[in-house]
């Protein structure tokens, strides 16, 4: 197994690291550096319970190879509440009830986040299929829907 | 009493961790020196196990354990209802796909994989049977000893044949459901960690975690206060980690005993969907006698159950499906019988509405297909059959409580225009188009918690503190539902606490007292009634203590917003100063709660009996649109009214009522677990498909509150009657729209455009 070397933007902060050659982001994420936040649930990039933001654009953790972050500039779930506040869209999200087992809620969070970006205001049918990817079985999605319109509204 | 936390939306208690990604799920645990095991699965769904041989598996490096069925000190058969018949680790046979054949330990997850990869065995195949029908046969291989049934059940009242005779028309109607995956997104991980008094420690996501350190003192033969379970914050379980998780308990438990290291255990999606259990597919023959008026004589019912290789919860799901088998309708003869059979397929048993989704797709669809032949509207046909208090149900319990099911019937069809545009979609169905409109409508009543199937109470014990705050402990567990926060507002109501200031703590075995299992939609009733009875008992002794404070009061004193008010003279004193001035006056400011629920019986015999001691009612209405040349179904909207007695959390009821609509158009258009000759064929989320945002109609919720005397505030439940009628009002609306009788699920593109399924 070899090893190589990356550099990249994790949170905010710049990280030089030896990596596995065959580990996935994922892995990379949870067992080396211990950010559990993003949570594994198939493994082959349908459920959408490992999405973090990659240069901008939400991505399944699962289907990164660790060696391909190098250059890149990465947001986890930890990443994104500042000095211990919560975004406005983790706040929508607890307010509108969207957060109920909380497996997909990291994943769910950060698409909302790569829409909000690009899209501060979007309509219904655009926040539906910013988080078409991201499975969830308990809301129903109508919550997390309403916590997005939420925060787009306090932007 | 003004309600003051009870009644109002609140937000979850526990969602902070679980926005920032810090709250901690089993699979995030690592603990020092933590080894990863592996379980070794069969290769065949059914087969005589002649030998294994574990010996090069041993052999490699990084390996510390590899266990087979000998290496379990205690028993080797368990189950979670009555019938105790499933291995740890497969001894003499296997008889479905997930079973284990040897559990590994090693360093590191590859090693451990490779390692299972050397472990050879010599199998005897045998013939699978898949079908329920088929394994009832004489000639039927047997997949255990004491043949292929696991339980009967059946409903006898009034006479059949004089109410079949008293009929004007008689319909008979097969109907067929797929087998389906509860789905969590969080899949099954434990982790168990010895301990130095011999015994063992185990964090993982299990549903039930009494029944699971029951199971794993049996299982490693050790007394229950050396076995200390510890539910992590749960990813989803809908009723299915119970079984599957009590069995991952024991096997990661009997790695770290063997190992004397902590060992984790997490399935990988695929090992999830072949191990775990799943929901019943169901054989049913309903047969109904009706006058031409539509009042309902009679119903013969026959129902086969594929309870796959284990007997797991058959015994009661069926004994659920039996007693609601005829649905919420006034029928004077019923006969009924009810057979779960083993298979070769995946053990099915608990899954939100235990026995109900499927008897309601039956009853309701049916519902429609009479009212269809009589002329009648399919809203006439049920208002006139409907159950009204004072009525007499199936199995005979006379409904003396409030029976909402005309006022929930009427909410969803006055909201979706349901009259009219049902007979306007019917006189579009002959006209033409590609795309054509349907609306459905379906009811239930649905007995609330065990019912007569088990023994019902809770217990919890609540903690105030001399600062003014509150801990709570109690047994009855959080998978996602909000138990939790509910738990808090019944404490917040009665102690004046605004939530910040209580805290509910992570479910111990060895902390809490067993309130039974989280199930049957019992624990907001449950733990609300147990979390009420002890918080009176501390609120007794604050009042005492106010009345040196603040003085003496006939009309009571007012506890809100952490005060405790004299309404009297208006003087006010904290509860955190009341707290300390109890303790000076030696009065306890700790309470225990316990609640037993009222007595339900059965007669086994003739299916009579208080089956519950209350009951809930829903109704859905579903609006569709059907291509007619590809057989796809858009559903639009939802329109869904139930009855919960009092919403603790209106919040938390609309989470519930739109989560189990989602998980309802599953079953009813999009989801089946399939298998080839036993062998599971959609393991993971690119072949089982459920639904995505894209899928979920529009949702529109009516909740009724008709509080009940015997629930705390009045509430009852909501979790899973909320996952029973979506199907039938979506398979309802697709016969409105094209005027095609559906009787089995899923309504894909095939069965709605060609009437069946296409075989793989």
């Amino acid at each position: 197994m070899g090893y190589v070397k990356v550099r990249f933007e994790l949170n905010g902060r710049e990280l030089e690291l030896e990596v596995p050659s065959n580990i996935t982001l994922v892995e990379l994420l949870r067992e080396r550096l211990n950010l559990t936040g993003t949570k594994k649930g198939c493994e082959i990039g349908e459920c959408g319970a490992c999405t973090v933001i990659m240069n901008g654009a939400p991505v399944n953790s699962c289907l990164v190879l660790a060696p391909q972050v190098d250059g890149s500039r990465i947001t986890t779930i930890e990443g994104l509440s500042k000095n211990g506040k919560l975004d406005i869209i983790q706040k929508a999200f607890i307010e509108a009830g969207a957060v109920h087992c909380g497996f997909c809620t990291p994943g769910m969070v950060l698409s909302a986040k790569a829409l909000l970006d690009k899209i501060p205001h979007p309509t219904i049918d655009e926040i539906k299929e910013a988080i078409s990817g991201n499975l969830c079985r308990c809301t129903g999605y109508w919550q997390i829907i309403k916590a997005i319109q939420m925060a787009s509204e306090m932007l | 009493m003004s309600a003051w936390a009870v009644g109002k939306r609140t937000p979850r208690i526990d969602s902070i961790g679980k926005v920032t990604g810090k709250a901690i799920y089993a699979d995030d645990i690592k603990l020092p020196g933590m080894l990863y095991g592996k379980v070794v699965r069969t290769k065949y769904p059914h087969a005589k196990i002649l030998n294994i041989d574990i010996s090069e598996a041993k052999r490699v490096k990084g390996v510390e354990a590899v266990l087979t069925a000998k290496d379990i000190p205690g028993v080797n058969r368990v189950g979670v209802a009555i019938t105790k018949d499933q291995p740890i680790i497969a001894d003499d046979k296997v008889r479905y796909m997930g079973d284990a054949l040897a559990i590994i330990a090693a360093h590191d997850l590859r090693t451990a994989q490779f390692a299972a990869s050397l472990i050879k065995v010599e199998y005897e195949v045998l013939p699978v049977i898949e079908d329920p029908e088929e394994a009832l046969f004489e000639a039927s291989v047997k997949i255990h000893d004491k043949g292929n049934l696991i339980c009967h059940h059946k409903v006898r009242k009034g006479n059949i044949d004089a109410g079949f005779s008293e009929a004007d028309i008689i319909v008979e109607r097969k109907f067929e459901t797929q087998m389906v995956e509860h789905s969590y997104i969080e899949p099954e991980s434990a982790i168990a960690e010895p301990l130095d008094d011999g015994g063992v420690r185990v964090f993982g996501c299990m549903q039930n975690i009494y029944t699971s350190r029951r199971i794993l003192a049996q299982v490693l033969n050790l007394p229950m206060n050396k076995v200390v379970c510890v539910q992590t914050t749960m990813g989803g379980s809908f009723g299915g980690k119970d079984d599957a998780m009590n069995i991952l308990a024991c096997r990661v438990a009997l790695l770290a005993l063997a190992t004397g290291k902590p060992v984790k255990i997490t399935y990988t999606r695929d090992e999830s969907m072949i191990d775990s259990y799943k929901r019943h597919p169901y054989k049913m023959y309903y047969r109904v006698g009706l006058k031409n008026d539509g009042t309902i004589t009679a119903a013969e019912i026959k129902i086969y159950a594929n309870g796959g290789a284990y007997a797991s919860m058959s015994e009661f799901v069926t004994w659920r499906s039996v007693v609601h088998a005829t649905g919420p309708y006034r029928i004077p003869n019923v006969s009924t019988d009810i057979y779960a059979a083993y298979t070769n397929l995946n053990y099915t048993g608990a899954m939100r509405g235990f026995g109900s989704p499927q008897i309601a797709l039956a009853y309701e669809t049916l519902m429609d297909e009479c009212a269809e032949k009589l002329g009648i509207h399919p809203y006439e046909i049920r208002k006139k059959n409907l159950l009204r208090t004072g009525d007499t149900t199936a199995t005979g319990q006379v409904l003396d409580g409030k029976v909402s099911l005309n006022e929930v019937v009427d909410a969803v069809c006055e909201a979706s225009d349901f009259i009219n545009k049902y007979t306007e979609y019917k006189n579009n169905r002959a006209r033409p188009g590609i795309r054509k409109r349907g609306i459905g409508l379906a009811c239930s009543y649905r007995g609330v918690s065990l019912g007569a199937e088990g023994v019902d109470y809770g217990t919890c014990f609540l903690k105030l503190e001399e600062d003014g705050t509150l801990i709570i402990s109690i047994g009855i567990t959080d998978m996602g539902q909000g138990a939790r926060t509910v738990q808090a507002q019944f404490a917040a109501e009665i102690l004046g606490l605004t939530l910040d200031r209580i805290s509910v703590l992570d479910i111990n075995t060895s902390r809490a007292p067993d309130s039974g299992p989280t199930v049957a939609s019992r624990g907001t009733l449950i733990s609300g009634n147990a979390i009420t009875n002890a918080a009176q008992k501390i609120r007794r002794n604050l009042e005492l203590a106010c009345e040196q404070l603040i003085g003496k009061t006939s009309s009571g004193f007012i506890f809100e917003n952490n005060m405790i008010i004299n309404p009297e003279n208006g003087r006010a004193v904290s509860i955190k100063d009341a707290a300390a001035k109890a303790i000076k006056m030696r009065l306890p400011i700790h309470a225990e709660g316990f609640y037993p629920a009222p007595q339900t019986s059965w007669d086994e015999a003739t299916g009579q009996g208080l089956a519950y001691f209350t009951y809930v009612y829903g109704a859905n209405v579903a609006e569709v649109e059907v291509d007619m040349e590809t057989g796809k179904v858009n559903v639009l909207k939802v329109w869904a009214s139930h009855e919960v007695g009092k919403a603790v959390n209106p919040e938390g009821v609309e989470g519930q009522i739109y989560g189990g609509i989602a998980m309802g158009l599953g079953l009813g258009i999009l989801e089946e677990f399939e298998f080839k000759n036993g062998v599971p064929q959609t393991t993971n989320f690119d072949e089982y498909l459920i639904p995505t945002s894209m899928d979920i109609p529009e949702i529109e919720c009516r909740i009724v509150e008709n509080p009940d005397p015997i629930g705390p505030f009045g509430a009852k439940s909501i979790g899973e009657p909320t996952n029973e009628l979506a199907a039938p009002a979506i398979l309802n609306a697709i016969f409105n729209a094209t005027g095609k009788r559906i009787s089995e699920t899923p309504a894909n593109l095939e069965v709605v455009l060609l009437g069946h399924k296409l075989k793989r």
